[in-house]
């Protein structure tokens, strides 16, 4: 089955100076529709850079990254803006919304920059915003909801429309645990809806709801789990003692 | 994990018979934990014979005879509710060992064999999380049980990164003069 999300030999090296500074070495990544991946790695280990290419928001120096099978290198400058616009959502660690703009204008920005006209793009957000149960704050300001709240604004934000493919950093970063693990279902449910998903983070208990997880060091793809095992191997253990 | 007190904890709540305990023992640590009947009987049985529960003496022994608990046994169990339990770590973690040992070995690299450990211990935590999701309404016991197993798993998981960035600090950095080894002295208990 081919991914919503295809990254094939894809390295992505900066000049500093005199320096080339390698940040991504030939990574393969693919991410099916329905299906979370979690990449995990400590600061500086390229995560944040993989995720903006897989995002369109910079280009690989090798490789072809394909999103819903259209390779970005055949793409003009105008067709990834559109296609960064439609297909993909993204939600950052500290939300990232607007602050004069209410829930439901945020949720509605992408689809009115899209040239969706204004009257249905509010209600295409609010029915997003519904759907996370938050139609009653709506017409708040980002400075009149909690973090957990403006953390869910931002995730109808990129699940709005017809979007394939969900990209997040550190989600849960500036949330407590109880709001974290809230965020994560979300993400997951946009998931089972048919998004792709691709989390990356350094929490090892957002990483294990993922379907698989990639370990990154130094640009490259150094491991990755096998697939999700079901939770029955828990449940035959020997007797309490 | 005391059977004792959890069977005490559920009679504190009125009268039951042993099988009656054993499933609602299982019942409320979500499963996580089975119990054999015999380990019930057992248990009742020395709980009886410490004055801390009390059964029907005129019922025939078997499946149906009921077991209280005494006003000794209620306040055993509220005494050990507030014991601190033991939580000094083991003399010997075998992962810990693990890692010092792989950082000696020659031809071992030390990274890859955190990075084994960790790739298990994920995939471990993907199993506890999973039942958390596929169980959306979780029972709270099980629910509190799976917190706990996500928590400790975690912090291995923390303390395998920590070593992996110390270990790669320390490559990095040209070695420190030779000092002569000071033992390591535990803080706690020693004399000022």
């Amino acid at each position: 089955m081919s991914g919503v999300l295809e990254m094939s030999g894809v390295s992505k090296t900066y000049r500093d100076g005199a320096d080339e500074v390698h940040a991504l070495r030939d990574v393969d990544l693919t991410v099916e529709a329905g299906k979370m991946i979690a990449v995990m790695g400590p600061s500086g280990s390229g995560k944040s850079t993989l995720l903006t290419i897989a995002g369109a928001l910079e280009s690989a120096t090798e490789g072809e990254v394909r999103i819903a099978g259209r390779p970005l290198s055949a793409m003009s400058r105008d067709d990834r803006s559109r296609l960064r616009r439609r297909a993909i959502g993204y939600v950052f660690q500290d939300f990232n919304l607007l602050p004069g703009l209410t829930a439901v204008e945020n949720v509605a920005l992408p689809l009115e920059l899209d040239g969706i006209s204004a009257g249905k793009a509010r209600a295409e957000g609010l029915r997003a915003l519904d759907g996370l149960e938050l139609a009653g704050r709506a017409s708040h300001f980002p400075d009149q909801l909690s973090g957990g709240e403006r953390q869910r604004v931002a995730i109808a934000r990129a699940i709005v429309g017809d979007r394939r493919l969900l990209l997040a950093d550190e989600p849960t970063g500036a949330l407590d645990s109880v709001n974290g693990e809230a965020v994560m279902r979300l993400l997951l449910t946009a998931c089972k809806r048919g998004m792709a998903a691709v989390v990356v983070t350094h929490d090892a208990q957002l990483a294990s709801w993922a379907d698989r997880v990639v370990f990154i060091r130094d640009g490259s793809i150094v491991d990755r789990t096998a697939g999700r095992p079901g939770p029955d191997s828990l449940l035959t253990g020997e007797p309490a003692r | 994990m005391s059977i004792r007190h959890s069977l005490l904890a559920l009679l504190s709540e009125g009268p039951k018979y042993g099988l009656q305990l054993r499933e609602e023992f299982e019942a409320r640590t979500g499963e996580v934990w089975p119990l054999n009947v015999g380990q019930v009987y057992t248990t009742l049985q020395r709980l009886e014979r410490d004055g801390l529960v009390e059964s029907d003496d005129d019922a025939e022994p078997g499946p149906q005879k009921t077991f209280r608990i005494t006003p000794g046994g209620a306040e055993e169990l509220a005494g050990w509710l507030r014991t601190p339990p033991d939580l000094s770590a083991p003399p010997r973690d075998e992962l810990v060992i693990k890692v010092l040992v792989a950082t000696r070995l020659p031809g071992i690299d030390v990274h890859e064999v955190i990075q084994t450990h960790r790739r298990h211990l994920i995939e471990l935590m993907q199993q506890w999380t999973r039942l958390k999701d596929e169980e959306g309404d979780l029972d709270l016991g099980l629910a509190l049980v799976v917190d706990a197993e996500l928590y400790r798993l975690d912090s291995v998981v923390r303390w395998l990164d920590m070593a992996d960035g110390r270990l790669k600090r320390a490559a990095l950095e040209p070695p420190a003069p030779a000092k002569a080894a000071a033992p390591i002295r535990r803080r706690a208990g020693a004399r000022r």
